[in-house]
């Protein structure tokens, strides 16, 4: 097994070619499955030594996360916390206190988890992956990233280097919330954010409401974000919301949740977000 | 020996001394069973059947031998076949013969000279199974057309009808059921299921052995018992006793879940081939699969009650699996069920059938909490029927001095009303609850046990006392121990150190268990400590040149016992200890024996949870546990095991679970999806100790390891019950579950 800390984005991806590379930031998914002989990797490719990769950098009113920034990095960035509440707050979810000093935002998006806290908020801030591969920089939605569980749209020689959040009008606010049986240390049962931003008037003007472990993939559910739209989460808002959030899921049963229980939770968790949400937004029910 | 009403103004017992323990454990200079290595050792690695029942038709070990590194593969072929049946049971649990009876049973293993070399050997072996049907839930076991996991080993008392699966069968009881239910004005029958559960000790099974040409062996292991250790793993490598020395490390928790051998007869054999050190640790993910967890219980309970609150009729049906081979676990729960209760007419039936699940071991109060669990969430459904106080119902029917209880013993002095009482008078009985909470409440008990301990007290020339005795520490043993010799010494505390001793060191300890250490092993002490005074005394009197019945030991000094005796000053135990090698030679106290008259032990907890009800969550927001210490030599542990047990029972009513899937493997080997509570998971566990003397000691002892884990489980189901409406009798009531019910009840 080979441990290489490529300098250039270039060198790490033509790393990434060779067969079994993986790709190493926080290593907190990676070693563990290394351990538990799910993966057996001949080169890991540490791509905490690329230039930026460990910087939060303002573009554009927005914030550039880097792909090996960890989870208590961007919890204790004070104007990124205040901007995206609900995209660290579902980050900083991840693992223990320890794996918080490792563990980062691009590497739980890219482990394919469909119950990865780090990445409802993300798709519904509309999140965008910064990738680098052998044919060069490409920018792609942080929705479109995972494919099923374990899988991503990566190509083959491919690697997040950074994820941009964007620039946050006025009266906005997000938040995420998972189901888990006990208090931390856990995988979420079901999980759901909301990303609101109000109107002059306090009413809803844009909500993207996105969901966690009750699919393949995080997804968002724009049918729940169009009936929170208009409105000041009053209940029949709320009701229609909980619904499209319902109809949209499509989870599993297995030792964590059954169908029914992820179902009826995910309705829930999306309601208390997105009252979170708005009471972030300064909305006045 | 009797409790002493004269002695009541002790000195270092009922105070909190530092444990002894403490600096090693924070520092990490105490020695875990995996912390020893030894020049030229090997590292081993099981291979386990990935089938939850196959016949194992080949194994091919000849490419994992060939291999550059590996130095012994033993499988089954490598061990003989021991006469008696638990001992051949429990090795063919360590190296699986003919069968693999659970996911996860081992069938071969390697030593190599690393780990890396010995898990690729593990890859080399080939084994080739048949696969066979598999039965992993209680009831369906316990039918006829069943599949059998092992064939006739029903024990003579199993009445006819039953699959061969069924193993056990016990019952207890007294009285007229039919009568006594013909005078009740409510009938209350419910059935309840309880999932299987791990202790979860945070340290794996772990040792290292050494076995030498000449047929003698050294084994370092963690254990709750050395000296069951040394007898097992001498039956199995069939040598005598005196030829294997077991050391027990020091142990990261066990809660009757070391009271066996898993791995160290496999690490014996390696050795042997090997002609070298070995050392096997399991992983996490093999002590859930292939150590002991509990039984798992499906239950049926019928009571009678009449208006006021009196119990007329009881019984209990209780059906217990301990996995693939025979236990009498049931006749622990069988035994416990009622055992609360002063019942007319009493029943309990208990039966045990085998699953293709990993052998059972105890875990604290092994079948009483899932067997009082079910009783004690139909008596608290017969309360709200019949609205009346759960703590007045539980009063009126207490067992008290002199109850025949429904196993048959007659108590003598026991603290189940003065537990009621205390939880009755406390704050937290009679707190505003919040919206969606619920408190619940439920008596708890465990028989305690004594036996065979043997213990030396050495007086050392500098005035200090070295205590070896054989009970590994899982609970503050040492710290109990060592008070108690400074209590009877009449010196300080730190004036004492007590160490647990290899098998070679001090005579035979029964393991440690039931509750048993402080007050076996204590009473031990108590009378090696008698013995060295006595000796002291007539060091002293021949000092003195006077009659040795003429001196007593008093405030840690020989003294002349009257004017009569001559008037000399007293002697403390460092001066008669400094000048004993003039006096006669070293002075210490022995003791050995098998020690009745544990007495039992009740305990009541109180707990509030509040329940999320559109998630189904709980919360266990307040919890107070009350129970009989009999005397608490330091509180400080006395508390800690009224938390512990709280905590791993709590664990057991809302999330701890073995789950399997349709193919019969477990599908939750590691604390990620077996959810032990966390801290965050938790209230403060208030405690409050009540001290009603066991008569069966001079202290007043009694064991309180136990019986702590025993309540929590109907106590949080029954303030689920009256909190959130929903009475559930399935554990663990995980947030699926109470959600299910929840939106059953609408």
């Amino acid at each position: 097994m080979r441990y290489a800390t490529p300098k250039t984005a270039a060198e790490a991806a033509s790393l990434l070619m060779e067969d079994a590379a993986r790709v190493l930031a926080g290593g907190t998914d990676l070693l563990v499955q290394m351990k538990s002989g799910r993966l057996a990797p001949e080169t890991i490719v540490d791509i905490k030594h690329l230039p930026g990769l460990r910087d939060i950098t303002r573009e554009d009113g927005g914030f550039r996360i880097g792909a090996a920034v960890s989870g208590a990095e961007m919890g204790e960035h004070t104007d990124l916390v205040a901007a995206w509440p609900g995209v660290v707050e579902g980050v900083n979810l991840i693992g223990s206190t320890q794996v918080q000093g490792r563990a980062t935002m691009a590497g739980n998006l890219c482990n394919g988890s469909p119950a990865a806290d780090g990445v409802p908020a993300q798709i519904a801030a509309g999140a965008v992956a910064r990738l680098e591969g052998p044919e060069g920089t490409r920018d792609v939605p942080v929705a479109e990233i995972p494919t099923g569980p374990g899988k991503t749209s990566l190509k083959r020689g491919e690697f997040v280097t950074s994820i941009f959040l964007p620039a946050r009008p006025e009266r906005s606010g997000d938040a995420y919330l998972r189901f888990i049986p006990r208090t931390e240390m856990d995988i979420a049962v079901a999980g759901a954010a909301v990303n609101l931003v109000l109107g002059a008037d306090g009413t809803v003007a844009e909500a993207r409401v996105a969901l966690g472990a009750v699919a393949p993939t995080a997804m968002e559910v724009p049918e729940a974000g169009a009936a929170l739209t208009g409105s000041k989460l009053e209940d029949p808002a709320i009701e229609a919301m909980v619904d499209a959030v319902r109809a949209a899921c499509k989870p599993i049963d297995d030792k964590r949740g059954t169908v029914e229980f992820r179902t009826h939770v995910a309705g829930v968790l999306a309601k208390r977000a997105a009252r979170i949400a708005f009471a972030r937004a300064g909305g006045q029910a | 020996m009797a409790f002493d009403e004269t002695k009541h103004d002790y000195k270092v017992i009922g105070t909190r001394p530092v444990r002894p323990d403490g600096i090693d454990k924070v520092t990490g200079r105490a020695l875990y069973g995996a912390d020893l290595s030894a020049p030229g050792m090997l590292t081993a690695a099981i291979l386990r059947s990935p089938h939850a029942h196959a016949k194992i038709v080949k194994i091919d070990t000849s490419k994992a031998e060939a291999m550059a590194g590996v130095k012994a593969v033993v499988t089954s072929r490598d061990f003989g076949l021991p006469e008696d049946q638990d001992l051949r049971d429990t090795q063919d649990n360590c190296m699986a013969r003919d069968k693999v009876l659970y996911d996860g049973h081992a069938v071969a293993a390697v030593a190599a000279i690393n780990a890396q070399v010995a898990k690729a050997a593990l890859k080399a072996i080939e084994v080739e199974y048949e696969k066979l049907p598999h039965v992993i839930d209680v009831d369906d076991a316990m039918k006829g057309d069943a599949p059998l996991v092992l064939e006739g080993r029903a024990l003579e008392t199993v009445p006819e009808g039953w699959s061969q699966n069924v193993t056990n069968y016990c019952e207890f009881g007294h009285g007229d059921l039919d009568d006594g239910f013909a005078r009740a004005d409510l009938i209350v029958e419910r059935s309840f299921k309880t999932g299987a559960t791990h202790q979860g000790y945070i340290e794996p099974h772990a040792c290292l052995a050494s076995m030498g040409p000449d047929g003698r062996g050294e084994l370092w292991c963690c254990t709750q018992g050395q000296y069951m250790v040394r007898e097992v793993c001498a039956g199995i490598m069939e040598i005598e006793a005196s030829q294997l020395k077991v050391t027990p490390s020091e142990i990261g928790g066990g809660f009757g879940g070391k009271t066996t051998v898993f791995i160290e007869p496999v690490a014996l054999a390696l050795s042997r081939k090997a002609g070298r050190p070995v050392k096997l640790v399991m992983t996490r993910e093999e002590v859930f699969r292939a150590s002991g967890p509990t039984i798992h219980s499906s239950t049926d309970v019928k009571i009678g009650m009449t208006k006021d609150g009196t119990i007329t009729a009881a019984r209990a049906d209780l059906r217990y699996s301990g996995g693939c081979y025979p236990n009498g676990t049931c006749e622990m729960g069988a035994q416990a069920a009622f055992a609360p209760y002063d019942l007319k007419a009493v029943r309990t039936y208990g039966w045990n059938a085998l699953t293709n699940r990993p052998k059972e071991i105890s875990y604290r109060a092994p079948g009483a909490p899932t067997a009082i669990y079910a009783v004690e969430s139909v008596v608290d459904e017969m309360c709200q029927k019949l609205g009346l106080d759960p703590v007045d119902v539980r009063l009126k029917n207490a067992a008290d001095k002199g109850t025949k209880s429904s196993y048959g013993v007659t108590f003598e002095d026991i603290g189940l009303k003065a537990t009621l009482e205390a939880a009755k008078a406390h704050p937290h009985y009679t707190a505003p609850l919040g919206p969606n909470q619920g408190r619940g409440l439920s008596c708890g008990f465990w028989f305690n046990f004594g036996g065979n301990a043997s213990v030396t007290l050495s007086v050392n020339t500098d005035g200090t006392v070295n205590v070896t005795e054989g009970n590994p520490d899982i609970g503050g043993s040492r710290a109990s121990i060592s008070m108690i010799a400074a209590e009877e010494l009449g010196i300080g505390y730190d004036r004492v150190r007590t160490i647990v001793a290899d098998t070679t060191s001090i005579g035979h300890s029964d393991t440690t268990d039931g509750s048993r250490v402080t007050f076996t092993v204590g009473l031990a002490t108590i009378k090696a400590a008698r013995d060295a005074k006595t000796k002291m005394c007539a060091r002293a009197a021949a000092l003195w040149g006077i009659d040795p019945e003429a001196v007593e030991w008093v405030d840690g000094a020989a003294q002349p016992s009257g004017p009569n005796a001559g008037k000399f000053p007293p002697m403390s135990l460092a001066e008669i200890a400094a000048v004993s090698f003039q006096t006669g030679g070293p002075i210490a106290g022995h003791h050995e024996s098998n020690a009745d008259g544990a007495g039992v032990s009740f305990g009541v907890h109180l707990c509030d949870i509040e329940v999320d009800p559109e998630t189904g969550a709980s919360k266990v927001v307040r919890y107070t546990v009350f129970q009989d210490a009999g005397k608490a030599i330091h509180p400080d542990y006395v508390e800690g095991q009224l938390q512990g047990g709280a905590v791993q029972g709590i664990g057991w009513a809302l999330n701890e679970e073995y789950i399997y899937g349709e193919d019969g493997i477990l599908q939750n080997p590691g604390f990620l999806d077996y959810r032990v509570p966390v801290a965050s998971d938790l209230p403060p566990i208030d405690t409050v100790i009540l001290e009603v003397p066991n008569p069966g000691h001079p202290y007043g002892v009694r064991g309180v390891g136990e019986t702590s884990i025993v309540p929590p489980l109907a106590a949080i189901a029954n303030a689920m019950s009256r909190g959130a409406g929903v009475r559930l009798t399935q554990l663990p009531m995980s947030p699926p579950r109470v959600l299910s019910a929840l939106m059953a009840k609408g």
